[in-house]
Formats: structure tokens, sequence, C-alpha cells
């Protein structure tokens, strides 16, 4: 059989979504941003709200999400998308409004955008993209790096008396009355997509649905920036990262 | 049927005036001198009348990212706040510029710099009339000198900043947001439909219909020669600002031996002076920027040819006196007069520094 009768339409079981443009992804091999990518617009796709949908893009590795889903964006300052997100749902209640964030950008500069829009119920969904480095800029240390974790400006690895202690914030935000729904995922096998998947359609329905705020954090790899193959990055948040950041629902009203 | 006349303060009417020209968000952290203006909306209730959204920010950086947000979704939104408030927003306000996002900032200025005091000031003039944040950027700024100038400016900003798609702001000071004074209110006008915003601003990220491009918000581009495009095409705006936009009020300037330059309320001293100077038989005229950028650069330097002395008059350490003299390119002597620390100068004050200056003997 030759390849192109192999990839006859009625062979397809599985196709990129069409809000997934066909720009070439400027993301490392072996980066969690991808996948998240496919699965919002996979999501998106599969909700019919394509319209409806405006999404706000971070300062971090995914500050240009806006070039790969087709459509309507706005691009943050780093940090502040929870405060961007906030206005466009209250100004356009039936919208579909999310944000997609680093670790660096919610968890540190936006520390306070993002507690207070959890905290007042907006309506909103983030997607927090976790791979507790400053991708970015080099593989700097972040909020959210491990215990002894070496980066850019700590290659000693983290040391408590030095940079405090890892962040939790998803832990946090599940205690805030504002939120309906936080959990953790991530995308390093085919089933831990599905259950990621599952977890973005909740908190994209939430905000459609005007719920309250939802949180979902995927832990993510960051290949570059913990200077590893895609597979030995797979291997270390495995090991590392799921010890510290368990995965799971936090809270589902 | 007549106008009503009301009688209340400048932050008041800010405040009455959003909800009556179809504002759709007002967002603000609190802060003195102008704090009535938030508390004003809230009282007002808008959002059980027009629909317009009022949210208590969690920080002024907040506050103007909610502007980005919502002015970047087409909506007409409105922050205020005072000096420290303000370079707190600065950040946001050059993400606006660069992402041409309209909006309205209220800065009811109060001494600084830093914390300083709460009394009234106009220290906040290179920062609103230079861009203020990083890179080429400018916002139009309008100076309103009474109570009534706020109300009706509040209008008028919105027009403008859709037009241009630009930030504008109304740099106001203690002074004009705590007086009391009359007041006719602007007709109400209703907020836009949500299918009028779509038409009329079809760069606005509303969710993209099928079949047209996506639209995004964005001040970001990597490749040089684009964003030099980018900033040229920003600068030819700015000319178009510069050609169409300057406003000035003058008094008494046809016959006038000296020349006043003073705005907000600072304009409203000099003009007390001026009367008491034209009754002692000393020509002296007022010329009252009110959109201090663009600065009317072309009228000043016409009416330096004409007098024998220019007094810049304001409320800070000398900052619109530079526009003054870029003007006057040495035509005419230019002296500025001003005091810090939130004290308002009186006429006397301003009449006796020019008599001084200018060796007036009369
Ligand atoms: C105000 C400001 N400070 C600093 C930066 C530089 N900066 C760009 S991205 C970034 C960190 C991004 O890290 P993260 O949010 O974790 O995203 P990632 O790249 O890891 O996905 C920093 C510090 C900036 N753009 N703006
Ligand atoms: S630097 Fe890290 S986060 Fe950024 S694209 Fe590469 S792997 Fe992904
Ligand atoms: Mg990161």
């Amino acid at each position: 059989m030759e390849r192109n009768d192999i990839i006859a339409p009625e062979n397809l079981v599985y196709k990129k979504p069409t809000l997934l443009n066909d720009t070439d992804m400027h993301y490392c091999p072996g980066c969690s941003h991808g996948v998240v990518h496919k699965l919002i617009a996979e999501v998106i796709e599969e909700m019919g709200i394509e319209e409806k949908a405006v999404g706000v893009s971070p300062v971090g590795c995914a500050v240009f999400a806006y070039k790969y889903i087709d459509i309507d964006w706005q691009e943050a300052a780093h940090g502040r998308a929870p405060a961007i997100a906030t206005a466009i749902k209250r100004l356009w209640p039936d919208r579909l409004v999310f944000t997609y964030q680093g670790d660096g950008d919610l968890a540190c500069i936006g520390t306070a955008e993002t507690i207070h829009a959890l905290n007042r119920g907006e309506n909103i969904a983030i997607i927090f993209i976790n791979n507790a480095i400053y991708g970015m800029t080099g593989g700097q240390m972040a909020p959210t790096t491990l215990m002894g974790m070496k980066t850019a400006t700590c290659p000693y690895g983290r040391q408590a008396d030095l940079h405090g202690y890892p962040l939790k914030i998803t832990e946090i935000a599940a205690t805030l009355e504002g939120t309906c729904f936080v959990s953790r995922q991530s995308v390093h096998s085919v089933a831990a997509i599905r259950k990621a998947k599952r977890a973005i359609r909740q908190a994209f329905e939430n905000s459609v649905n005007r719920r309250g705020s939802s949180l979902v954090e995927i832990v993510s790899t960051c290949s570059s920036g913990w200077k590893k193959t895609p597979i030995e990055a797979n291997q270390w948040m495995e090991e590392h990262m799921f010890e510290y950041y368990h995965l799971g629902d936090l809270k589902s009203i | 049927m007549a106008e009503e006349i009301l009688l209340m303060k400048g932050n008041e009417a800010v405040a009455h005036a959003a909800i009556r020209c179809g504002c759709d968000g007002y967002f603000g952290y609190p802060i003195t001198p102008q704090s009535e203006i938030l508390e004003t909306l809230a009282a007002e209730k808008p959002w059980e009348t027009t629909g317009m959204v009022v949210l208590q920010a969690e920080s002024e950086v907040a506050s103007i990212n909610m502007l980005y947000g919502g002015g970047g979704a087409g909506k007409r939104v409105m922050t205020s706040s005072s000096s420290p408030g303000v370079a707190l927003m600065q950040e946001g306000l050059a993400y606006m510029a660069g992402a041409e996002i309209p909006g309205l900032i209220v800065n009811v200025q109060r001494g600084g710099p830093g914390l300083g005091t709460i009394q009234p000031s106009q220290g906040d003039y290179f920062q609103a009339t230079r861009g203020g944040g990083n890179g080429d950027y400018y916002l139009i700024v309008l100076a309103p000198s009474s109570v009534q100038e706020m109300a009706d400016f509040v209008d008028l900003s919105f027009e403008l900043a859709f037009k241009y798609r630009i930030p504008v702001m109304m740099l106001s000071d203690g002074v004009i947001g705590q007086v009391m004074e009359k007041v006719v209110l602007p007709p109400f006008k209703p907020r836009r439909t949500e299918e009028e915003i779509i038409a009329s601003c079809p760069w606005a990220s509303t969710g993209r219909k099928a079949g047209r491009p996506i639209n995004v918000i964005t001040s970001l581009e990597l490749q040089p020669e684009a964003m030099e495009k980018h900033n040229h095409h920003l600068q030819a705006k700015y000319d178009e600002i510069r050609k169409n936009e300057v406003r000035i009020e003058e008094t008494m300037t046809d016959d006038a031996d000296y020349l006043i330059v003073a705005f907000g309320s600072a304009a409203r001293i000099a003009q007390k002076a001026i009367d008491d100077l034209r009754k002692e038989g000393i020509r002296v005229g007022l010329l009252r920027p009110i959109t201090l950028w663009p600065f009317p650069y072309d009228r000043i330097c016409e009416l330096s040819t004409k007098v024998k002395g220019i007094l810049t008059f304001e409320i800070n350490a000398g900052q619109m006196v530079e526009d003054v003299r870029l003007a006057v390119e040495g035509r005419t002597p230019v002296t500025h007069y001003g005091k810090m620390g939130g004290i308002v100068p009186t006429p006397e004050e301003v009449i006796a520094t020019l008599k001084d200056h200018f060796h007036i003997t009369q």
C-alpha cells in the first residue's frame, strides 16, 4: 500500500483542530506549550464557541500564542492578563474569556492580579503553565522552581535561606471563595493529555456559564531551560515535579 | 426645558458625565484627592440604569490593564487616579499607546515627588505630555480649568480616543477636582450596542466572526522593520493630531503688552490677576492651553512677536515653561512663577512677579 492510500480521508482517525493554524510553532522540542495550545483549540472547536472566544496571552514563551490559534486575542503586559481578562469578560459577559500564563507571569510579577481576579470570582478561565522556570528569558529561577533545582540565577540550586520556597499558588487559589474549579494536570502522556483536556473544557464551560473563576495548572516541561532532552525532561518532571505539585482536582463545585 | 444647573465638585461631575455619555466601564483604585469619582459612581449604581460596569480594582496597575482589556474590546472605558497612582499606570499606558487602545485616564494631580502631599499641584505636566512610559509615544492631554470642563471633557476625551485610537488623559488637579461650582451636565447619550461596537471598531477583540481575520491587540513586534513601520504609523498619527486638535482659550491677547500662559486651576488664578492688572492700565493677556499635548506652539510663537514678555504660571517648579520657551525661541523674555508642596499661589503673587520681572512700574 502506498502512503497516499493510507492517508486517505476514510482512514483518518485523528486530525488537528482547524483553529490551530499551520504556522510553525516557535516552541522547543519537548515543550508542553504546544500540546496545551492544541488542547485549547480542540476544546473551543468542540464547544463551537470560536466566535465568542477571546484569549489573553502572557509575556513568556507563550507570548505569541495568538499566532497559532485563530481566535481574537489580547497580548498582556507581564503578569497583567487576569486584569485584562476581568474587563473583557465584565464588558462582554457572554464571551469565553481565558488567560494563558506561565509561572513567572502568574505566580510572580502578576500574583496580585491573579489572586484578586480569582478572589472576585471573575468568570474567566486561567490556564497556568508551570514549568518551574523562566523559559523565555533563558532559564532563570521562578517562584515555582523546586528546592535544589539549578537555574541560571541559582546555579548552585535553589536554597531556602536565599530564595524561599516553591510557591503553590494553585493551592492558594483553591482556598478562595471566588474559584469554582481548580485543577492541576500535566500533558506528559496520552492519558494525562485526556485528563488535561477535560479540565480545560470544564474551565471554559465555567467561564461561558458564569460560574466563577477557574484555574487549571499544567505541570509542564521546559526541556531547554532544564537543559534536558525531551524524554529526560518528561522523566524528570514525573520524578520531581509531581512529588511537590500533586496532580488532580483541588476544587470542583 | 431650561438646562438644570447643579452645584457639585469636579470629581462628582466627572462621574455623572461618564454615566451620561455612554461610558461602558470605570475601573479605579481609591486615592485622595479624587476618590469621589469612584464613590459617586458606586452611589449612582449605573449598572442598574445604563449598564455601565463599575469596579474597584486591586491597584492602579490593574485598573490601567482593565482599560487595556476593555478598550481593546472596543468599549468606552475610563479610570481615574491622582499622581502616585498615575505613576503606577505608566507601564499600561505605554502598552495602550503601542497597541493603539482608546481610553480615558483622569489624573486629579497632587504634589510630589513620591507620596508627596494630598494638596493640589500641577507637577505631572512632564509625565503627562512626554509619554511617561517607555518608547516613543504621546497621550492626548486635556486640562480642564472648571468643574464644567471636567464634565464636558469626558465625552470629548472618548470622542478623541476612538477617533485616533489613543489613550486620552484629563489632567486636572486637586483644586478643580475638589471645588464646588455650578455645572450643567451633558445630555444623556445611550451606550453603543454590541452591534454598533463591532461595526465601528473592526479592530477590536470582540470574538472572531467566521470569515474575518483574527483581531489581536498587541504592542509586540520582534521584526525590526515591522516595528519601525508601526512606529512611523504612530508618528504619522501624532502629526495628524498636532495638526487638528490643538485647543486654546485666549483672553485679552489682542492688545496685550505682556502674556501669561497658564492651564487648569492656575489659569483661573491668572484670570483674576489679569483683571486686576487691566484695572491698573497694564495690558496683560492670557493664553490657556486646553490641550497640553498637542501643545499650542504656533500660537504662542505668533504672540511672542507681539508682546514684551511672557510669564508662565504653573503650580509646580516650572514644567510647561519649557514648551513655552520652545515656542518662543528667544524672541521675547520668558519667565516662570509657581509654588510647590501643595501651595496654591494667589493672584497677588502672580501680579507681583510679572511687575517685578518685567520692571513694570505702573
Ligand atoms: C515588566 C517585565 N519584566 C520582565 C520581563 C522579561 N521577561 C519576559 S518573559 C519573563 C519570564 C517568563 O517566565 P514564565 O512566565 O514562567 O513563562 P515561560 O517562558 O516559562 O513559559 C520575563 C522575566 C518583561 N517582559 N516585562
Ligand atoms: S524555553 Fe522552555 S518553555 Fe520556552 S519554548 Fe523552550 S522548552 Fe518551551
Ligand atoms: Mg515558566
